[in-house]
């Protein structure tokens, strides 16, 4: 029920959108559908590109990543992302050894801030990298965990 | 599914609502095997998890199958006690869940 109003609300948005003459390049209706290319993608770079339609990205020290050294099991990593940077659009997840490296793609809304937390698998020791999304800009920030049971399979 | 899929809270401080939401769910991501059968265990993930403040969209998180079983998700929004707060996910299979709460 909430995605359908929030659906027609996007439709109606991009019809605007269309009527301003910006078309589908109005980030409303980016928002709409769930990016199952991005997903499915297998490389890191693959997976920015369909999220963001390019994978250039600028590694940024103003992106934190808490994550724990060493992971004793993969299947539960806890994973806490936030950034001083202004005007943040989204917040990725990416593990770039994953079979499937993208793992979350948080949107967010005008009143949220930049942080969010969560907790994903690891198939195996890896990088956990930030993807942060602001001003139209990719920047990026990476953290090694060690992972000593894989997550995936198994 | 079960009953109440979701347990959430969120509390106001200085003007900043942190929601914290533990959803269940089994989060298969389509790879795993069936020991006795040997068939591989079909895709079940949350896709979607939408969370709105007072009706306007605060978040919305695109999940793929690599977040953990019993999803965890914590974040922070510019808000105040007594938001109404919906949270409602959605997976690949169709199903769906949600829930509303008022922010402490």
């Amino acid at each position: 029920m909430q995605r359908r109003t929030f659906l027609k609300g996007t439709l109606a948005g991009s019809a605007v959108a269309v009527a301003a003459g910006a078309g589908l390049l109005s980030p409303r209706s980016v928002l709409a559908a769930w990016p199952k290319a991005a997903f499915e993608a297998k490389s890191p770079d693959a997976a920015m590109s369909s999220l963001f339609g390019s994978a250039d990205n600028t590694p940024s020290g103003d992106i934190k990543i808490k994550a724990p050294d060493i992971a004793e099991n993969g299947a539960v990593v806890p994973v806490s992302i936030s950034t001083s940077m202004a005007g943040v659009e989204s917040i990725a997840i990416i593990v770039p050894k994953n079979g499937t490296p993208l793992a979350a793609n948080f949107k967010l809304g005008k009143s949220a801030k930049a942080d969010v937390s969560t907790r994903i698998k690891m198939g195996k020791t890896s990088d956990v990298v930030a993807v942060v999304r602001a001003g139209g800009k990719t920047y990026t920030s990476r953290k090694n965990v060690k992972v000593t049971i894989g997550g995936c399979g198994g | 599914m079960a009953k109440k899929s979701i347990k959430i809270r969120a509390k106001a401080k200085g003007g900043v609502v942190s929601v914290k939401a533990l959803i269940s769910h089994p989060m298969e991501t389509g790879q795993r095997k069936d020991k006795k059968t040997g068939k591989k265990i079909p895709a079940h993930f949350i896709q979607e998890v939408s969370v709105k403040a007072n009706g306007e969209e605060v978040l919305l998180a695109e999940w793929g199958p690599a977040i953990s079983k019993n999803p965890y998700l914590s974040f922070k929004y510019a808000g105040s006690a007594g938001d109404k707060i919906v949270l409602g996910w959605k997976d690949n299979t169709g199903k769906s869940d949600a829930v509303e709460i008022t922010a402490k």
